[in-house]
C-alpha cells in the first residue's frame, strides 16, 4: 500500500503572529492570527515549515496551547538548544512576521468536554502545552467532571503557564500538583523527584472510577508515566499518550 | 542516539497522504497482529526516512519519505481499519 499527497485535504496557510509571551527563560508563546483557521480541538497540533533563501526546508509540530473557545491560535514553543525551527520561533520571530504552517492535526490525543469521566492530564516539561488546551476547554465549556493535573518541571521557574495555574486551582474541581526535578525553594512544600508510581497512584482516581488520562512530555517521561499508571491498575485503553523529543528542533 | 517518538509525530504527513486524520485509526501489524491505534507506533524519525514500528515485536511496518512537497508513504506491514 503507498500513496502520495492528495493537494488541497490539508494545505499549507500563513498565519500572522500577533502577540509572542516570553513564558519561561526558553518558553514563548506565539499567538497567531490564521484567516483560513477551521477550529481545532483540544490536544491537536500545527506542522510548521520554515524555508531557507537556499530553498531546504525544515518542519515540526507544534501544540496548540489555546482552547477552541479562545481568540487566535497560540502556540507555545521551548528552545532546543543548536534545534533548527524552535530557537527561531522563540528568540527570532517578532509580533508581524508570517509563518508557514498547516494544521489542525491529530485525532487521537484529543479531549472534548463531553467526554466522561473526570480528567486526569499529566505532563512534563512542555508537554503541558496541549494539556493546557484541554484545560481551557474544560472551563470554558464549564464541562461537569473533575480534573487533576499532575505536572513535572525542572524548577518552579520552568513551570510554564505557572501563574494561570495558580489562578486555575481556585476551581473547586481542579487539583494540581506539581513535582519539581532539580531546584525547588526552601520552602516548597510540593512533591520532589520525578513522577513515579507512588506519586501518580496518589493524584490519579482509582480505576473503577474510569478516569481519561492524558500523558504528554518527552519520551522517557512519558513511557515512565505510562507503565507506572499501568502498574498501579489504570487500564491501558485509559491511558492516551504523546511524545515528544529532540528531533532537530 | 536513537530518539523514539510516537505516531502523533506524522499526523500531518499521514493526513496529506491519506486526505483524513489517521492517528485514531487501529492498526494491525502484519507481523505479530497487534492492533495499535497509529498514535501508538514507535517512530524513528531520523533514520533515512521516517521509520515506523510495531510498539510490540518492532517489525517496521511504515516508512515515510518527505521530497519538496510530496510525502509518501511504504506500508509493508500495517493493516489499517478502514
Amino acid at each position: 500500500m503507498a500513496g502520495a499527497a492528495i493537494p488541497g485535504r490539508l494545505s499549507w496557510q500563513l498565519g500572522r503572529v500577533v502577540d509572542a509571551i516570553d513564558e519561561t527563560s526558553c518558553a514563548r508563546s506565539l499567538v497567531l492570527d490564521l484567516p483560513n483557521w477551521p477550529g481545532h480541538r483540544a490536544g491537536q497540533h500545527v506542522d510548521i515549515r520554515l524555508t531557507a533563501d537556499d530553498g531546504y526546508q525544515a518542519q515540526r509540530g507544534y501544540s496548540i496551547a489555546s482552547a477552541p473557545e479562545d481568540d487566535g491560535v497560540m502556540l507555545t514553543v521551548d528552545r532546543l538548544e543548536g534545534g533548527e525551527v524552535s530557537p527561531y520561533l522563540t528568540d527570532v520571530v517578532r509580533p508581524g512576521d508570517e509563518l508557514e504552517l498547516r494544521g489542525p492535526i491529530g485525532g487521537y490525543f484529543v479531549w472534548e468536554a463531553s467526554l466522561p469521566g473526570p480528567l486526569l492530564l499529566i505532563s512534563g516539561g512542555s508537554g503541558i502545552v496541549p494539556l493546557r488546551a484541554m484545560l481551557r476547554h474544560w472551563a470554558a465549556a464549564r464541562a461537569p467532571v473533575a480534573v487533576r493535573m499532575v505536572h513535572s518541571a525542572r524548577s518552579l521557574d520552568d513551570v510554564i503557564y505557572r501563574d494561570e495555574l495558580m489562578r486555575l486551582v481556585a476551581f473547586e474541581e481542579v487539583d494540581l500538583r506539581i513535582t519539581l526535578t532539580r531546584a525547588w525553594p526552601d520552602n516548597w512544600r510540593g512533591h520532589r523527584g520525578r513522577v513515579d508510581r507512588d506519586f501518580l497512584e496518589s493524584a490519579a482516581w482509582p480505576p473503577q472510577d474510569h478516569p481519561r488520562i492524558y500523558v504528554c512530555g518527552p519520551t522517557g517521561f512519558v513511557e515512565a508515566a505510562a507503565a507506572a499508571l499501568v502498574d498501579s491498575g489504570q487500564q491501558p485503553n485509559t491511558i492516551k499518550t504523546e511524545r515528544f523529543g529532540p528531533t532537530g528542533g | 542516539m536513537t530518539y523514539v517518538l510516537d505516531g502523533n509525530a506524522i499526523a500531518g504527513d499521514l493526513f496529506a497522504v491519506y486526505g483524513r486524520e489517521m492517528t485514531a485509526v487501529v492498526g494491525r501489524c502484519r507481523k505479530c497482529g497487534t492492533a495499535s491505534a497509529v498514535a501508538e507506533l514507535c517512530v524513528y524519525p531520523r533514520a533515512p526516512g521516517t521509520v515506523v514500528r510495531c510498539p510490540s515485536c518492532h517489525a517496521v511496518v511504515m516508512v515515510l519519505v518527505t521530497i519538496g512537497d510530496d510525502c509518501h508513504v511504504h506500508v509493508p506491514a500495517l493493516e489499517l481499519e478502514q
